[in-house]
């Protein structure tokens, strides 16, 4: 096929950003700068969605592949998918149609810039989870900074600046010690394209420096404690579309950058490093659980859970299982749809009461009961309710960690009863009891926008959670051949 | 000898103009703006002679003393050049300030003959006139606001200081010639090999003085204060072209003459390097004034531009001629937006003048977010390849102390970049600045800010140009 697929799911959104630059802002033209995000959004959701149908499940190489000349002798532009990164694309252009929908209810100035920073926040993404050559993904990985930190610091509540220096000055520094190893890799193989990389290895001796230099960066990026702190500012202090593509998607790339880099290139420093990702893995999800359970801000405390359940995937993804991977990019997608879900629902309250305070809730089910239905939903795959996505993700992991550790294992377990206990009981605080506060009676139910985001997000949720073979077959192929490729590398090593 | 004379017509034809172009402004009254165009059209046509020389022309006059090759021809277009943008941004700034006058284009002329001169050098006499050359008018270039006191004391600071650098670069100068017996670089470098020692000495106050011109730490003091005080048209000028002069012959000082004697010089660029990366991050997060922070910035680029230098390859230098090709963009960029700060023939130049102009003026605001995310070397922009480039060269050589110095020195900088576009993006509005400007102002900061956004569609650009200046 000679339709470059993946270079226009890139290009479309910055397209519909140059329409929306050349419309002149009023209050008026809203409307019209409105359409034309959600179209395009739209329109490469779609666009997704047929690459997903002409993706092939059966083989494990990557697919529609476009290779051209861009920095001459040293770098091309690669792109292409497998199973893993499909999943991720797919995700991004699923959220990002919704934060357009939901900018009306939100953002109240700017709201052009605001779509426009949103849309170069989906090409930044996409191109992540496509790129083929390091430099390319650096570029990718890096670049949404800068729309995020403006999303985080123009749109933002009270702190919003401390906040957004955090976040950019946090991944940044985790970031340029990745640009070292992406550097040296390039001399030590002569290439950046990691797809002749895995083909040719690297010798275990420069594995264990590069594996922490990539590690620098994605442990602050997934994030892993204790590099978390930026998250729960970033996420309080941020617009709920801010928020939802933070917890969506933008955690996912580092996810995404585990399986991708730390396990594909790095296999033996992997293994040898496993101690000291399930010992940061185990604290994140035991410690911010706790954390999360004596928050009194309600994005607070879905912050923190965002923290335990990506210690979740940290560890599904470093027990090189087959349930364990495959678990671990279940748990990121389908976190990315209860988290994005959850920061919506905080937003519907905010928007309506100006506060995040749980203590200013409660009883809320006899005035919004359609909200109440739908947080209720999100709530139980928060926590992992057989029949929602999260079941599934978790099961998966936990069967992968029985498989490797006995101890860990139990000890991850506690944390599935951990997040019962803070998301039942945020919910419960919320909606159920009597009504203390009199202003609460003049909140008004879901608007139509509102029902649409949250169904929207509701339906997958549930559907996945009860049928989880569509993705689970995307991609089984490629995570077996990444686990051969490692246990290949890992008897070669032992062998020696 | 006479054969290739055609090789320093640019040099002839600009000191010709040179002073016909001060008779002219002395027997005629009034002819200011007259001047200042042809002053313009003097670059461009010079420009012009300079890119009709053909790619891998090595041609040596007057005994060698002067050379004709791949970076000569490389830095003097990209000198030109960045002349021509400061000479077309700066001329309404120069009538409101009100030293629209015949001698500025005239200094501004002479000062690059110098550099030019200094670009082609092969030997330390040439190299010195050039240099003394470019430093006199510069003198008076700083100095050149005569009713600000601020000026005259950064004219003043900055002749005592490039005065005594001067020396001390000449007193380098008589040492090497009395150890190797010539000035030539070629006959430097095969008479420098036998002295491993005293030649060191000459090198050391050569660096000394060099380093001065270019200001890396620690000979950067007088940088912030000459900054400040200068007309904002001069520190533009002082930002860019003296140091691409000095950096290109600091490329040649250190590859022709010195090569054989790498092991001994390498530490002190290294250091010069390391302390500029970080001393210029640190200093410039407590400024308020924005041409003081520019001296500070341009402290730490020049300690990137060295890192490339102190690699001892080809690649190396072709890494830095990159870094100092994209950060006079990036300069260029940044004055034309201190020039649009006005409000009826006053200028501001003072951080917290920014603060929320992006209400009123989003598209100067969105320039600021370029460039300054640019120096701050974040991808896809092009400050992100100057960077880059130079980390792979100095990784290549596996040197990783100062890749990972120089790493962390970018986010101590991206701090500073940061807390400028949070008062422009983040504060409440408070001025409203004139929208009048001239169209080559305009004209320089699109074409610059476009050049930013859009270099990472396809890098080679720059690459293929410096790809074939080796001098090892």
């Amino acid at each position: 096929m000679n339709f470059p697929i993946l270079s226009s799911l890139i290009l479309l959104p910055i397209i519909g950003s140059f329409f929306i630059i050349f419309i002149k802002s009023s209050n008026k033209d809203n409307r019209s700068i409105k359409l034309i995000a959600l179209f395009t959004s739209f329109a490469n959701f779609l666009l997704s969605l047929y690459l997903w149908y002409q993706f092939d499940n059966s083989i494990y190489q990557f697919q529609f592949v476009e290779n051209k000349k861009w920095l001459i002798e040293l770098i091309n532009y690669k792109v292409g998918v497998d199973g893993i990164s499909i999943l991720f694309i797919l995700l991004t252009t699923f959220i990002i149609p919704l934060c357009v929908i939901s900018v009306n209810q939100t953002i109240k100035h700017r709201n052009k810039e605001f779509l426009i920073a949103i849309l170069l926040m989906e090409s930044l993404m996409i191109g992540v989870f496509c790129s083929l050559d390091l430099v390319i993904f650096y570029l990718f990985f890096e670049g949404g900074l800068i729309p995020m930190f403006l999303i985080i610091g123009i749109w933002g509540g009270q702190r919003r600046v401390y906040s957004a220096f955090k976040f950019f000055l946090y991944t940044l520094l985790g970031s340029v010690l990745m640009l070292i190893a992406i550097i040296s890799i390039y001399w030590i193989t002569g290439t950046t394209d990691f797809v002749e990389i895995y083909n040719q290895g690297i010798d275990f001796k420069y594995q264990k420096l590069l594996w922490l230099a990539f590690f620098s960066s994605f442990a602050v990026k997934t994030p892993m404690w204790p590099v978390h702190t930026w998250l729960p500012d970033a996420h309080v202090e941020a617009p709920t579309a801010g928020s939802v593509i933070l917890a969506a998607i933008l955690l996912k790339m580092a996810g995404y950058g585990f399986i991708r880099f730390s396990l594909g290139l790095f296999p033996n420093a992997s293994e040898y490093f496993v101690p000291l990702v399930f010992f940061l893995s185990l604290v994140a999800i035991i410690y911010t659980s706790l954390v999360a359970l004596m928050q009194e801000d309600m994005k607070k405390l879905i912050a923190y859970s965002s923290v335990a359940h990506m210690g979740f995937v940290t560890l599904g993804i470093f027990t090189f299982t087959q349930q364990g991977i495959e678990g671990s990019i279940y748990q990121m997608i389908s976190h990315g749809l209860i988290s994005a879900a959850l920061f919506f629902c905080v937003g519907v309250l905010y928007d309506r009461m100006h506060t995040r305070l749980i203590n200013q809730y409660g009883g809320i089910v006899s005035i919004m009961p359609r909200f109440a239905i739908l947080f209720m939903i999100f709530t139980l795959g928060a926590v992992g309710l057989p029949g929602t996505t999260g079941f599934v993700g978790e099961f998966l992991i936990l069967i992968g960690v029985f498989k490797k550790t006995f101890l860990v294992a139990v000890i991850a377990s506690l944390g599935v009863i951990l997040a019962a206990a803070y998301m039942l009981w945020l919910y419960k605080r919320v909606v159920f009891g009597e009504i203390q506060n009199e202003d609460l009676k003049k909140m008004i139910d879901l608007n139509y926008s509102e029902i649409i985001i949250l169904w929207a997000l509701a339906i997958p949720t549930i559907f996945f959670g009860f049928y989880p073979d569509p993705l689970i077959s995307t991609v089984e192929v490629s995570v077996n051949n990444l686990i051969d490729v490692y246990n290949f590398n890992v008897l070669q090593m032992d062998n020696k | 000898m006479i054969d290739n004379i055609n090789f320093i017509f640019p040099e002839i034809l600009i000191s010709i103009f040179l002073m016909m172009l001060l008779i002219l402004g002395v027997f005629r009254k009034n002819s200011s703006s007259l001047i200042y165009n042809l002053s313009i059209l003097t670059l461009v046509i010079i420009l012009v002679l300079v890119l009709t020389f053909p790619q891998g022309t090595t041609v040596k006059l007057f005994n060698d003393g002067y050379i004709i090759d791949d970076l000569s021809i490389y830095m003097k277009s990209i000198t030109i050049i960045s002349g021509i943008f400061v000479m077309l941004t700066s001329s309404k700034y120069l009538k409101i300030i009100k030293i629209y006058q015949i001698e500025y284009p005239i200094l501004l002329l002479s000062s690059i003959l110098g550099m030019i001169i200094m670009i082609s050098s092969n030997d330390l006499i040439v190299f010195y006139m050039g240099l003394e050359l470019q430093s006199l008018a510069l003198y008076v270039l700083a100095s050149f606001n005569r009713s600000n006191i601020l000026s005259s004391e950064s004219g003043l600071k900055y002749f005592v200081l490039s005065a005594l650098s001067s020396g001390i670069l000449l007193y380098g100068c008589s040492l090497i010639y009395g150890f190797s017996g010539s000035t030539n670089f070629y006959l430097i470098s095969e008479n420098i090999k036998n002295l491993e020692y005293s030649g060191v000495f000459g090198i050391v106050f050569i660096l000394v003085g060099l380093a001065f011109k270019i200001s890396a730490v620690p000979f950067h003091m007088w940088a912030p204060d000459v900054y400040e005080g200068s007309p904002t048209s001069v520190t533009l000028f002082f930002s860019i072209l003296p140091k691409i002069a000095a950096l290109s012959v600091f490329i040649r000082i250190l590859y022709v003459p010195f090569f054989d004697l790498i092991n001994q010089w390498q530490m002190i660029i290294i250091f010069l390097s390391v302390a500029s990366m970080i001393f210029g991050g640190v200093a410039a997060i407590g400024q308020k004034n924005l041409k003081r922070l520019v001296a500070y910035s341009s402290i730490s680029h020049m300690g990137y531009a060295l890192a490339g230098l102190s690699t001892g390859t080809n690649y190396g230098i072709q890494s830095s001629i990159t870094y100092i090709s994209i950060y006079l963009v990036m300069n260029l960029a940044l004055f034309s937006c201190l020039f649009m700060m006005k409000i009826q023939n006053k200028y501001f130049e003072n951080i917290e003048d920014l603060s929320g102009i992006s209400k009123n003026h989003p598209l100067l605001s969105f320039a600021f977010l370029i460039i300054l995310f640019s120096l701050a070397g974040i991808p896809p922009l092009a400050g992100f390849f100057a960077k880059f480039y130079i980390f792979m060269a100095v990784i290549e050589q596996s040197m990783y102390f100062l890749a990972i110095t120089g790493l962390l020195a970018t986010v101590v900088s991206a701090f500073y970049y940061l807390r400028i576009i949070k008062v422009i993006y983040f504060d409440p509005e408070k001025i409203k600045y004139d929208k009048d400007h001239n169209l080559g102002l305009k004209l320089t900061l699109i074409v610059s800010t476009f050049f930013l956004i859009t270099y990472f569609v396809y890098p080679s650009i720059l690459t293929e140009l410096v790809n074939n200046i080796n001098l090892i």
